[in-house]
């Protein structure tokens, strides 16, 4: 009953107060909102576009759009080796509190000319405000070293990606941009965001989902080696004993 | 061809994956070993995470050992008592091993120990095998050198709980074998291997086997524990990748007929000599890797610290 009203009286207040209206307002679209993983699964590209929806004449100050694809996020470790008996071993490990497993930005300026920092603090979009790490610095000497650790490795591993200027703008209206997703890919629903923003401030904000899935044979075996993990190890052995057999059974008809 | 792996999360080259079979699977129909010790490594090397890389190395093995035992199997070369008994220290070695390698997985040190196992049993295996084999070669090289005795009475014969192994011709204690057993199993477990490089030097040097039954015993034996270990791993931390499997069993078998065939043309000594050289180069390699400064000395794992 409440919970309805409650319902009741927030819809009211939505339709009887209009929002600060923005002036400028995103239209987009994407060219896929699911990602299947199928056993050749070898990346895909998503065209993310869109136009500049205004009552207005344009305004003089220029207008950029900031595009961010974000994998899930997960508690992640960072560990660091170090020198222990004259061995490179594993020593200090940093435990972040959750790190997207892919993080993309695309850009059609230079981050740091098309958005404030209190706009990045408040938005979180570029990569390492995607990184939620609380509490580090307790952890280890060189805490900050560690999330820069993280940063490279994804971004060498092609899983974080900082890509300025790769959105195209035309007319201060359309724009688009091609975001390629790695072949490793993980499962799960990845959050598209797209920014725009004036004097680095941002005007208007849009958010999309696409659905990352393994599927078929992919989704089957994994299922399996996880809700029936006996069956799976013995179909497992199952295949090797068989080819195993098979093998040596071709290899005597071969000779024979 | 691109393959997305299901377990392993990664897309690697479907080729690449029959390829490293193939050569594995080659050197093993070669020399009779069931080529884990090549296999897991050259997996880390292409990017598989080291969990799955043992997990499916060791479902890998059961394969490769199945055909090689059946081959074993019409030349009579099998001890299938001693068989058993080995087998029973090692389902116990097994088990502990893959509980260690949890702990370790959790802890963030399995890397050093696995690396450390290869190096160390490797370098070992690898060395000894040298040795003996260019012995061999400079004493048939020299006709008049003396000749040394086959196996020795040792402290191993004093042993309580003996036992009769026909096939092998032996009177002896259990407890050898149970040890061999257990120790192998464990570094199965842990290194993703079958063990057969610690086993055949093991059955012939410690327990005194003769070395016509010691490849098909060993072989026997290491079918069940590493279908043993790839079940373990299965059900307690789901790192057996059947897809990595399959294509890495598919190139073994068909790598593995080549390599019989082609043993035929080589002698013994130089059989072993060859693998002696591939056993340390690995062993060096990864010594290395510990004792030089890494490119990255961070790494990125998902998970939570215990």
């Amino acid at each position: 009953m409440i919970c309805a009203r409650l319902r009741w009286m927030a819809f009211v207040s939505l339709t009887l107060v209009p929002p600060a209206a923005a002036s400028e307002e995103i239209v987009a679209g994407l060219s896929q909102n699911r990602v299947s993983i199928t056993a050749d699964f070898d990346g895909s590209e998503i065209l993310i576009y869109g136009a500049v929806k205004r009552e207005e004449a344009i305004p003089k100050v220029p207008l950029h759009v900031i595009i961010t694809i974000e994998g899930p996020s997960a508690p992640t470790i960072v560990r660091k080796k170090a020198r222990v008996a004259g061995m490179w071993i594993n020593n200090e490990a940093v435990q972040i509190g959750r790190a997207p497993s892919f993080y993309a930005v695309a850009t059609t300026g230079f981050l740091h000319e098309v958005l404030s920092e209190t706009e990045n603090l408040r938005h979180q979009i570029t990569i390492p405000r995607a990184i939620r790490a609380v509490g580090i610095s307790a952890q280890a000497k060189d805490a900050p070293g560690f999330i820069e650790a993280l940063i490279r490795v994804q971004t060498e591993a092609d899983q974080y990606r900082l890509a300025e200027r790769t959105v195209q703008m035309n007319e201060q209206t359309l724009f688009r941009t091609d975001v390629v997703l790695p072949a490793n890919l993980t499962e799960g629903p990845y959050r598209v965001r797209i920014f725009l923003t004036r004097n680095g401030a941002v005007v208007d904000q849009l958010e999309r989902r696409i659905n990352v899935r393994k599927e078929g044979l992919e989704r089957f075996l994994f299922n399996l080696s996880r809700e029936h993990s006996l069956v799976y190890g013995l179909l497992s052995l199952i295949i090797a004993v068989a080819a195993g057999y098979g093998a040596s059974a071709a290899f005597r008809l071969m000779k024979a | 061809m691109q393959l997305y792996l299901p377990i392993a999360e990664v897309s690697v080259n479907a080729f690449l994956l029959l390829g490293i079979g193939g050569i594995v699977g080659f050197l093993s129909g070669l020399f009779g070993v069931g080529g884990g010790f090549l296999i897991t490594p050259l997996l880390f090397f292409i990017g598989i995470p080291p969990a799955i890389a043992v997990a499916t190395g060791a479902n890998q093995v059961v394969a490769s050992s199945v055909s090689g035992v059946l081959a074993q199997l019409k030349r009579k070369a099998v001890d299938f008592r001693m068989g058993w008994v080995l087998l029973a220290g090692g389902l116990v070695g097994s088990a502990s091993g893959v509980w260690v390698f949890t702990r370790l997985t959790a802890a963030g040190q399995i890397d050093l120990f696995v690396q450390l196992s290869y190096v160390l049993f490797l370098g070992l295996v690898g060395l000894i095998m040298f040795w003996e084999s260019a012995r061999t070669i400079l004493r048939t090289r020299r006709p008049g050198a003396p000749i040394r005795r086959a196996h020795t009475h040792s402290w191993v014969h004093g042993l309580p709980f003996k036992m009769k192994f026909r096939a092998s011709g032996l009177y002896i204690s259990v407890l050898p074998p149970l040890t061999v057993g257990a120790l192998v199993g464990f570094l199965a477990a842990i290194m993703g291997v079958g063990g057969g490089f610690i086993m055949v030097p093991a059955m012939i040097y410690l327990l005194g086997m003769p070395t016509k039954v010691v490849i098909g015993t060993s072989l026997f034996q290491i079918i069940f524990v590493t279908a043993f270990t790839t079940l373990m791993h299965a059900i307690t931390s789901n790192t057996v990748d059947m897809m990595l499997a399959v294509l890495l069993i598919l190139g073994g078998v068909v790598g593995a007929q080549f390599g019989a065939r082609a043993s035929g043309r080589l002698k013994a000594e130089q059989l072993r000599i060859l693998l002696s050289l591939i056993v340390i180069s690995v062993a060096g390699k990864i010594a290395l890797d510990l004792l030089l400064r890494p490119a990255e000395l961070y790494s990125v794992m998902p998970g939570v610290l215990p």
